[in-house]
């Protein structure tokens, strides 16, 4: 059985062959280019500073960029989630090639200090974060930016009254059906973490049992919730405060979706931190110093509260007034951050629960 | 057997028992791990909900399997023995649910489905999408082309002349399509369906937008909740468990089968006219087009109408190359290694070993790409540090992960060889190299490409192990694509959505016009 050849196929599929063969010498060349800096045979390459970063490429990555700018250094910066960073870390151990590692949240810092992973910061660094609740008790990792824990609503199904003071009141019965969270989401788990350390463990586990006969929507992370909430899913979502800003940047349309804060002091107005920490094993100190001191700087809070409407760490600096509150008004539970490294309980706990 | 001297035959046991080998390493690391839990993580695992987990993966695995299979099959049959219009084009259309990564599936139905969606807003009667029913829908759908290639292989391999040759000695036509149809479709379920079961096991995408907890879910939650790899890893070894039962279950289902009669010289079984039935194959082919494919390049549309913050084309079109040329190389090696396997499995499959080495290159399959990935950091940088942060450990991972679809359609291929060409090839004079020239060679194309296909989409779209593998600053579409979805910038996640989908059904369609071209459908 012949196949009947064709002139114009047959030169089609060599043009298409001969493309291919350039794009896979193009891709090998690339790969001896990009490779050069991690292998071990040769030197490591002179200002080349290697981040992992939790954060995301399109949240974080043009403030590298401008560090590049201004100062020449070159960083290369490897993104994924916060949590599998880490065990990334953790796996690679010594070896591992990172200099500096930027966490979504401080739980993973914990993790990471736990495992004695992190390089003690120098005293300028910490100094530039004057509240001891953004950073490392033992110095060893500081808050780049804070976030709030908030009850993000749908503005056309809740009423403001309906709104609650306390976040105790998720567990009335009137909420049924309304409420969405993210369990797996690193915030929710360390603000369950901060309700048992600042209530109890038996007022967590009410709480949690409460809720969970309101049957809440679980989700997979603070984006989904706010989605949700937008297309009238659920009428009321525990997030951080910033989703909700991104969010309606992205739409031409108005978001029926707002910000409620719980009262001073209640656990539910917990702030948490992203934050940075240098490798023990980075080979680059120096270099990793100065990028963690720019991160700290003028320019790169006042990006935060601009690109990601989140809190300065920093004294000088104030949030966005879209944010329309300033850390004092919130009135955080007063709490030790790295408390929150007690992770593995709290995730314990809402399997016992079964919550996750 | 065969022209083969011992050297070259040790050298393709020794092979094949390698590329097991390192198909097991994720297993190792597993048990690694799982031996540095402490006792209340034992607790935890013994607790009553490792069962709820074992009972809600099973009996998705299997709503899954039995769906996609039965959705394929007609849809095999309706585009290979019927008449039916459009068959190619039809043909190419189905494959192209494999080309989408599965939480777009996921998004899709939510956008379509789920409160505040299409149908919410028309005001129109809809199914509810969580939880059970909603990830069956979603998993079939993206995984019906597995089935669907393989059924398609069998029935294009089907001897027509056997057929008639079984009609004409009395048998009635079920008799008939039972002893010489049914075998070939029992194999190419076992093939298919395990492909299919695997996949949703490991999937996490899908499952975690729709609700439904499943093992998989569960070893993310630990990993991301608690940096508990050791739990994490107790569960992996879970769905391990559960891989080797299912393929310990496939030995039933697969026998020593020898290579087929069919070769170039085979007829094909008349079609079937379809007359006005048509448009019941039209219906069936256009509703599941919709499911699989219409619903999320419809959702990816709708994105593009959403505002785009900043468009970086630079990054777009290097993400775009990087995508493409990794999937190629993946694929070649890929099929490369796992040949020797191919062929022990074609030729040798009535020895135990055989049997039990081509199953054991599934037993990653099932694992969630995490996994893997950790598994090759921790080998790769003890073992090999100045192989660390190259292309070659990524590479490693998919070879790892995807040697069972390339194992499949390679034995496919090998089994078309029958090895009675090969010495007749001999007997007449040709030397070695003319016989695998001129003979074994355009056989075996056929389903050596389509393995690769199916490699290249599966790459095309993998996510995790890029991420944790690939050099530093390597981005590709699908990694584009999850950091616009993962702030919710969906309006960027749109035009790498949409690329990733065109080249992999560009993929799709030119092997499946290279197989037609060349007379023998030999893909599973």
């Amino acid at each position: 059985m012949d196949r009947p050849k064709s002139p114009l196929l047959t030169a089609a599929l060599l043009v298409g062959a001969v493309a291919l063969l350039a794009l896979l010498a193009w891709g090998v060349s690339s790969l001896r280019t990009r490779s050069a800096p991690e292998s071990e045979a040769a030197p490591p390459a002179a200002e080349v500073l290697t981040v992992y970063s939790g954060r995301n490429e399109k949240l974080i990555g043009e403030l590298i960029e401008r560090f590049e700018r201004e100062t020449g250094i070159r960083v290369q910066v490897r993104y994924g989630e916060t949590a599998q960073l880490a065990a990334l870390l953790l796996e690679e151990g010594p070896r591992s090639p990172a200099d500096v590692f930027i966490a979504q949240d401080a739980g993973a810092l914990g993790a990471l200090a736990r495992s004695e992973s992190l390089a003690p910061l120098p005293e300028p660094i910490l100094a530039r974060v004057p509240d001891e609740r953004f950073r490392s008790p033992d110095g060893v990792w500081v808050g780049l930016s804070g976030r709030a824990r908030v009850l993000a609503y749908n503005t056309q199904r809740v009423k403001p009254e309906e709104l609650p003071r306390k976040v105790q009141a998720l567990t009335d019965p009137s909420w049924k059906g309304r409420l969405g969270w993210a369990p797996g989401n690193a915030s929710f788990q360390a603000f369950v973490t901060a309700l048992r350390l600042l209530q109890g463990e038996e007022a967590a586990v009410a709480w949690l049992r409460g809720v969970q006969s309101n049957q809440p929507r679980k989700y997979k992370n603070n984006t989904a919730i706010i989605e949700a909430l937008a297309r009238g899913e659920i009428d009321v979502g525990l997030v951080n405060h910033y989703y909700v800003f991104a969010a309606a940047k992205d739409r031409p349309e108005a978001l029926p979706v707002q910000n409620h804060y719980f009262e001073q002091g209640d656990p539910g107005a917990l702030v948490n931190v992203a934050g940075a920490g240098i490798l023990r094993t980075s080979r680059q100190p120096a270099l990793a110093e100065r990028f963690v001191q720019y991160l700290l700087g003028e320019s790169a809070q006042r990006y935060f509260t601009e690109r990601t409407f989140e809190y300065p760490v920093v004294a000088d600096i104030d949030p966005h007034e879209k944010v329309g509150r300033t850390l004092a008004e919130i009135g955080a539970p007063k709490l030790d951050l790295s408390k929150l490294e007690d992770l593995q309980g709290t995730v314990r706990l809402l399997q016992r629960e079964g919550v996750l | 057997m065969g022209p083969l001297g011992s050297i070259a035959r040790t050298a393709l046991w020794v092979a094949s028992c390698l590329v097991v080998a390192a198909a097991c390493l994720p297993g190792f690391y597993l048990l690694l791990r799982a031996g540095e839990v402490d006792a209340r993580a034992w607790e935890v695992f013994f607790g009553g909900r490792t069962l709820e987990l074992l009972g809600s993966t099973l009996s998705l695995a299997f709503a899954v399997t039995l769906a996609a299979t039965l959705i394929a099959l007609p849809l095999a049959w309706l585009t290979t023995l019927s008449d039916l219009p459009g068959r190619r084009a039809f043909t190419v259309l189905l494959c192209l649910p494999l080309a989408v990564p599965s939480f777009i599936h996921g998004y899709a139905l939510l956008a379509a489905f789920g409160d505040g969606g299409l149908l919410d807003g028309w005001g129109a009667p809809r199914p509810r999408i969580y939880g059970f029913w909603g990830a069956t829908f979603a998993l079939t759908f993206s995984t019906f082309p597995f089935s669907f290639l393989a059924f398609r292989a069998a029935l294009l391999r089907q001897d027509g002349s056997l057929l008639e040759a079984a009609r004409s000695l009395g048998a009635s036509p079920f008799e008939a399509f039972a002893r010489v149809t049914l075998p070939q479709l029992l194999q190419a379920f076992r093939a298919s369906g395990l492909l299919v079961a695997f996949y949703v096991l490991s999937d996490f995408g899908a499952v975690s937008l729709l609700q439904y907890d499943t093992f998989s879910r569960a070893i993310y939650l630990q990993l991301e909740g608690a940096f508990d790899r050791s739990l994490a890893a107790l569960w992996s070894l879970g769905l391990m468990a559960l891989a080797v039962l299912a393929l310990g279950g496939s030995w039933f289902f697969g026998g020593a089968e020898g290579p087929t009669h069919a070769g170039r010289a085979s007829r094909r079984p008349r079609r079937a006219h379809l007359g006005g039935h048509a448009v019941w194959g039209f219906a069936a082919v256009l509703g599941t087009l919709a499911a699989g494919v219409g619903v999320p390049v419809g959702v990816i549309v709708l994105w593009l109408t959403r505002a785009a913050d900043r468009w970086d084309f630079e990054r777009f079109w290097t993400a775009a190359v990087n995508s493409l040329w990794i999937s190629l190389l993946a694929a070649l090696v890929t099929v490369l290694c796992t040949l020797p396997l191919a062929w022990l499995s074609a030729r040798r499959a009535s020895s135990p070993l055989v049997r039990v080495l081509e199953r054991a290159a599934y037993a990653s399959y099932a694992l969630p790409p995490i996994v893997v990935a950790l598994s090759l950091v921790s080998f790769g940088i003890r073992a090999a540090p100045f192989l660390y942060g190259t292309f070659v450990l990524l590479v490693a991972a998919h070879v790892v992960r995807f040697a069972p679809q390339a194992l499949g359609a390679s034995r496919g291929a090998f089994l078309q060889l029958s090895p009675r060409l090969t010495e007749a090839g001999n007997s007449l004079g040709g030397s070695g190299l003319d016989v695998a020239r001129l003979v074994a060679w355009p056989l075996l194309r056929p389903g050596l490409v389509a393995g690769g296909a199916l490699v290249f989409l599966t790459t095309m779209k993998e996510l995790p192990a890029t991420l944790l593998l690939a050099p530093i600053g390597f981005s590709t579409l699908a990694t584009q694509i999850w950091s616009a979805t993962a702030e919710g910038y969906f309006a960027e996640a749109a035009l790498p959505s949409l690329l990733l989908i065109a080249l992999s059904s560009a993929s799709v369609a030119f092997t499946l016009h290279r197989e037609d071209s060349a007379g023998v459908g030999a893909t599973g």
